[in-house]
């Protein structure tokens, strides 16, 4: 283990480039500015203004439209008078039960489970943050959103389904369900989330909450 | 920190410090036990560089390639019918969409099906071979080239995803059955086996044989 007084030594502003390991000093960021590294240009930081308000806002969007991408149809056909519809969950069974277990695993959890635990360690980490009450219990969950994250493939998804229908198009009339465009307002909802949310706030309150 | 005004090319590890890779907090590496090191921030395990991330990506990698070949020449698809039943590879499923006059839609899966998967692997064994090697040239375009690699290899679940909603549509229809082939397990682990390689690739050694002047040990 790290001896506890192992940090405070540092200059609270001197960052290593997580891509490059270049020790630099954090510029003092203006709303909406981005900094990056020196030498290797990796995107080091972003100050979003209202970045609580905003990331919590847009989250909260994200978990009903979740919701709704979920309970509604979302794709279906049209074939002479018979209208087949199929929910993701459906489709994901359908899969299961023609035998291929493992592709149908692949697509419940990036397509199903990952998105939703994104959205619920968020929401854990985010709303204590806003109410102020701040626990170290908070940087074990947000561990877990990142090691999450580049497995919710929500968008991927959403074209995979536009590709299958132009594919369906020619034998019957393809129809887009009210889950197609809830997944739609999902993906734009989750990715502004993500441009909003200011990670540095997360471990900056803890630090200041220590001080008496 | 004095070292780091006189140096202004410093890195942590030069200056004996390593930094948590979830909460970018700067830490002194200890100098005894430098096993099971924990943030002192927010509790992650922390590494001076990835472990074994040259074997771990080299391992992946080769999977990669292995699964790449039957992910191509198996059916990807497979349609029943009272005209009989026909196979479909990846391939030929673009060349359909290509000749029912979706061209547009032809080129997004060729792109993202057969075109990320190949330039992934062949970019990571370019990224992995030339950081054993311990190549000084080309730092900055092998950089941008792993936040490339990082970046498109989700949009690869793609014809995972078609086959899902084809299968679960077509099925319902009974006219015709749609079963997905044994290429699209395979396709489905080329998909992930890249994106651990990604993940277990530590670009900071793309940078280390710049300021490496005597042997420091990868740890």
């Amino acid at each position: 283990m790290l001896a506890p007084d192992a940090h405070p030594t540092l200059p609270a502003n001197l960052i290593a480039c997580h891509e490059c390991d270049l020790l630099q000093t954090e510029p003092q960021l203006a709303p909406g500015e981005t900094a990056r590294c020196a030498r290797c240009k990796a995107f080091l930081a972003r100050n979003p203004p209202d970045s609580i308000d905003r990331t919590l806002a847009l989250t909260l969007c994200a978990a009903i439209l979740y919701l709704l991408a979920n309970v509604y149809p979302l794709v279906g056909l049209e074939m002479q008078g018979r209208r087949v519809e199929v929910t993701l969950l459906e489709a994901v069974q359908v899969l299961w039960r023609d035998g291929m277990g493992p592709v149908a695993a692949l697509v419940f959890v990036t397509a199903l489970l990952f998105p939703v635990l994104e959205l619920l360690m968020i929401l854990l980490v985010l709303v204590p943050l806003r109410l102020g009450r701040v626990s170290p219990k908070l940087a074990a969950f947000f561990r877990l959103v990142r090691s999450v994250q580049p497995w919710g493939m929500t968008e991927v998804f959403l074209l995979g389904m536009l590709v299958s229908l132009v594919k369906l198009s020619h034998l019957a009339h393809v129809i887009l369900g009210t889950a197609f465009w809830a997944m739609a307002g999902l993906i734009l909802a989750l990715t502004l989330a993500g441009r909003a949310f200011d990670t540095r706030l997360l471990w900056q309150t803890p630090l200041a909450a220590e001080r008496p | 920190m004095n070292a780091f005004h006189a140096n202004p090319h410093l890195t942590a590890r030069q200056a004996g410090l390593m930094s948590c890779h979830i909460c970018a907090q700067l830490a002194h590496l200890p100098d005894g036990d430098r096993h099971h090191l924990r943030c002192p921030r927010c509790g992650a395990p922390m590494h001076m560089r990835k472990p074994a991330s040259i074997s771990t990506t080299w391992a992946l990698v080769i999977a990669a390639v292995l699964l790449y070949i039957p992910a191509n020449l198996l059916p990807m698809m497979v349609t029943a019918s009272l005209m009989g039943s026909q196979e479909d590879t990846i391939m030929s499923g673009v060349v359909f969409l290509w000749q029912s006059g979706s061209w547009p839609l032809a080129a997004v899966v060729f792109f993202a099906s057969v075109m990320v998967p190949l330039l992934k692997i062949i970019a990571l064994i370019y990224l992995t071979a030339s950081v054993q090697r311990r190549s000084r040239q080309n730092l900055l375009q092998r950089a941008r080239l792993y936040r490339m690699v990082e970046f498109v290899g989700r949009w690869s679940m793609l014809d995972i995803y078609v086959i899902t909603i084809l299968v679960a549509l077509v099925h319902f229809q009974g006219l015709a059955i749609i079963q997905a082939g044994p290429a699209a397990v395979a396709f489905g682990a080329v998909v992930v086996l890249t994106m651990f390689a990604a993940m277990s690739f530590d670009p900071r050694l793309i940078w280390d044989p710049l300021t490496d002047t005597e042997a420091l040990t990868h740890d």
